[in-house]
C-alpha cells in the first residue's frame, strides 16, 4: 500500500517538477555554438599544431639538439643536423609526423631553446595523408612575425627588464 | 519432450549503443529470462601495459591517460604515486592539494558521463544533454590547467607539469557552481522519477558478501553497503586532511548506486572547496635532482638544472630493484598500479588493476535469472570504460 501511495505521489507531484525542468530550458539561451561560423577561444595552454620559433632577427632558434625527439613518447620527431658557415648547428631536416603525435607537449617542455611550441590551431584535417608530415618550412613562424603590436611591446619590455611574470 | 524449453543465444554488442564501447555480451535467453550472461572482452585491446614497459618512466604517463579516458587525472595520479613510492620522493604539500582537487574534479567528470549515459540507456534523453553541458565546464578547466581537454597528462612524477594557472581558484569555484546548479536539475529529473525508479530499483542486486567475493570496488561495492573507500582506508596524497563522508547504499541495486554517485559528486565538491580554501603556497615540483625534472624557468638560467634536464629527458632515471603497488580511489573504484622495477630506467613490468574490468565480472551475477530488459540497466550501473577494461 505504501509503495502505491509513494508511486502516485511521485507520478502526480514530483514528476511534473521534472517536466518543468525540461520546459524551463525552452526559454534558456542555447549552450552550443554554431561551430564553423563561431569558434570557441582556446585556453592559453591549449596544445594544438606545432610551430618552430625564430629569434627576432629571423634566425631559427632550434639547434637540432634532439631533446624533443628524445622526450617524444610516440617517437614522431625526425631531424638531421647541419652546421652553417659560422659553425652554428641547425636542423637541415625537421619533421613531425602529426598522425603519430599525441599532442602531449613533451617536446615543448623538453626544448632548452624554447624553439618548438604547440600553438592553438586545431583544424588541420586533410584527405591527403602526406600532408600530415609537418616539415620545417610548414612549421616555422613567419618572419617578420605578424603579431599584435601590443604583445610585441610587452615582449620587448620583458627582454629588457627580464621576465616579469612566468 | 515437448515441455522442454529451448534457450536462444543472443549477441549483445560489440556494436550496441548501450554497451558503452565495444563490449560483447553473449546472452542465453529462456523467453525473457536471462539464463547465462557472458561478457566477451578484447575488442579494444591496445596493449597499454606492454607499451608502458617499453618507455622511460616519465614517458609512460601519457599511456595511463588513455586507459580510462573519462578519468585521466586519476590515472596519472595513480601511476605517479606508484613511481614516487618506488623512488621515495616527498611531494610538496601544495602539489598534493592540487592533486586532490583535480582528482575530485575527475571523479565528478566520470560520474557525470556515467549519469548521462546511464539515464540515456533507460530512456531519459535530456539527462545526457544536461550532464554533458555541465561536464563542458570541467573540460574547460582541464584545458586551462593542462592544455588538453581529455588526455591531460598534467600530473607528473614528482609534481605537476606546470604551475596551476592564476585563475585556478576562480575556475574551480565556477565549475562547482555550475555542477551545483546542474545537480538540482538531475535530482528533480531522476531521483523521484517513477519510471527511473521502476527500471532501477531491485535491478542488478548484489549482496555485500557477493560484492566482496567478487572483489568489487567503488560505488558498486559501497552500493551493497560495504564501507570501503581507499581515500579513508588508506589515504594517499594527504586525503586524511579532508573532511568528507562516504555514502553507503542498503539494497545493492542500480538505484542505490545512482544515489551514491550523486552523493559522491556532492562530497567531491566539498573536498574541492576545502582544498581551495586551504591551498598552501609552495613549489609545483619536488626538488630531487636527477629524478624530477627541474622547473622550466631554471633550465634557461642555471647550468646545473640544464644538465639534469638533459640527463632525465634522454635517459630517464635509474630505479632501485623492487616492486611497488599503489592504489587510489578513482571514480569507478580502486585503480592500482603495480610496478616491478629491475634497476634500469624502464619498468620491467607494469600491471594495472582496472576497476572497470574487475567490476564487470559482476555482470553475470547481476543478470542471471533476471529479465532481459534489465541487462542494459545492469551494464550501465557498473560504469565501465572499455578502454580500461581491455587496456
Ligand atoms: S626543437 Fe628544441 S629540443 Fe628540439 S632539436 Fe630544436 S632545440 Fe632541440
Ligand atoms: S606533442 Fe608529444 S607526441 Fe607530439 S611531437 Fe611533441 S612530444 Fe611528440
Amino acid at each position: 500500500m505504501n509503495e502505491i501511495v509513494r508511486a502516485i505521489g511521485n507520478v502526480f507531484l514530483k514528476m511534473p517538477k521534472g517536466f518543468v525542468v525540461t520546459l524551463r530550458h525552452f526559454f534558456k539561451k542555447p549552450v552550443t555554438i554554431e561551430y564553423p561560423k563561431k569558434k570557441k577561444p582556446m585556453a592559453p595552454r591549449y596544445k594544438g599544431r606545432h610551430y618552430l620559433e625564430r629569434y627576432d632577427d629571423g634566425t631559427e632558434r632550434c639547434v637540432c639538439c634532439g631533446l624533443c625527439a628524445a622526450a617524444c613518447p610516440s617517437d614522431c620527431i625526425y631531424m638531421e643536423p647541419e652546421e652553417n658557415e659560422k659553425g652554428e648547428r641547425f636542423a637541415k631536416v625537421y619533421e613531425i609526423n602529426q598522425i603519430r603525435c599525441i599532442y602531449c607537449g613533451f617536446c615543448e617542455e623538453a626544448c632548452p631553446e624554447e624553439a618548438i611550441f604547440l600553438g592553438h590551431e586545431y583544424e588541420f584535417s586533410s584527405p591527403d595523408l602526406n600532408s600530415f608530415i609537418m616539415t620545417k618550412d610548414k612549421m616555422l613562424v613567419a618572419h617578420p612575425r605578424k603579431e599584435n603590436p601590443f604583445k610585441k611591446l610587452i615582449r620587448k619590455a620583458r627582454k629588457v627588464y627580464g621576465t616579469v611574470d612566468k | 519432450m515437448s515441455n522442454v524449453s529451448k534457450t536462444v543465444t543472443l549477441n549483445m554488442g560489440p556494436q550496441h549503443p548501450s554497451t558503452h564501447g565495444v563490449l560483447r555480451v553473449v546472452l542465453e535467453l529462456d523467453g525473457e529470462t536471462v539464463v547465462k550472461a557472458e561478457p566477451v572482452l578484447g575488442y579494444l585491446h591496445t596493449g597499454i601495459e606492454k607499451t608502458m614497459e617499453d618507455k622511460l618512466y616519465y614517458k609512460a604517463i601519457p599511456c595511463t591517460d588513455r586507459m580510462d579516458y573519462l578519468a585521466p587525472m586519476s590515472n596519472n595520479l595513480g601511476f605517479c604515486l606508484a613511481v614516487e613510492k618506488l623512488m621515495e620522493i616527498d611531494i610538496p604539500e601544495k602539489v598534493q592539494w592540487v592533486r586532490v582537487c583535480l582528482a575530485e574534479l575527475t571523479r565528478i567528470n566520470s560520474h557525470l558521463v556515467w549519469l548521462g549515459t546511464h539515464a540515456l540507456d533507460l530512456g531519459a534523453m535530456s539527462m545526457l544533454l544536461y550532464a554533458f553541458r555541465d561536464r563542458e565546464s570541467i573540460m574547460d578547466m582541464y584545458e586551462a590547467v593542462g592544455g588538453q581537454r581529455m588526455m591531460t597528462t598534467y600530473i607528473r612524477i614528482g609534481g605537476l607539469a606546470q604551475d596551476i594557472p592564476k585563475d585556478f581558484d576562480k575556475g574551480i569555484r565556477k565549475v562547482i557552481k555550475t555542477i551545483k546548479a546542474g545537480l538540482v536539475d538531475y535530482e528533480t529529473l531522476l531521483t523521484n522519477n517513477e519510471i527511473f525508479i521502476n527500471r532501477t530499483k531491485g535491478v542488478g542486486v548484489l549482496s555485500a558478501e557477493e560484492a566482496i567475493n567478487l572483489s568489487l570496488s567503488g560505488p558498486l561495492l559501497r552500493g551493497s553497503g560495504v564501507n570501503q573507500d581507499l581515500r579513508k582506508a588508506n589515504p594517499y596524497s594527504s586525503y586524511e586532511k579532508f573532511d568528507f563522508e562516504v555514502p553507503l547504499g542498503k539494497n545493492g541495486d542500480a538505484y542505490d548506486r545512482y544515489l551514491i554517485r550523486i552523493e559522491e559528486i556532492k562530497q567531491s565538491m566539498r573536498i574541492m572547496e576545502q582544498a581551495l580554501d586551504g591551498m598552501p603556497e609552495g613549489p609545483y615540483r619536488a626538488h630531487v635532482p636527477g629524478i624530477v625534472l627541474p622547473p622550466k624557468e631554471d633550465i634557461l638560467y642555471k647550468m646545473e638544472s640544464m644538465i639534469f634536464h638533459f640527463k632525465i629527458i634522454t635517459e630517464g632515471f635509474k630505479t632501485p630493484v623492487g616492486a611497488v603497488y599503489q592504489a587510489i580511489e578513482s571514480g569507478k573504484g580502486e585503480i592500482g598500479f603495480f610496478i616491478s622495477a629491475d634497476g634500469t630506467n624502464k619498468p620491467h613490468r607494469v600491471r594495472v588493476r582496472p576497476p572497470s574490468f574487475i567490476n564487470l565480472a559482476a555482470l553475470p551475477k547481476m543478470c542471471e535469472g533476471n529479465m532481459f530488459a534489465d541487462v542494459v540497466c545492469a551494464i550501465g550501473s557498473i560504469d565501465i570504460v572499455l578502454g580500461e577494461v581491455d587496456r
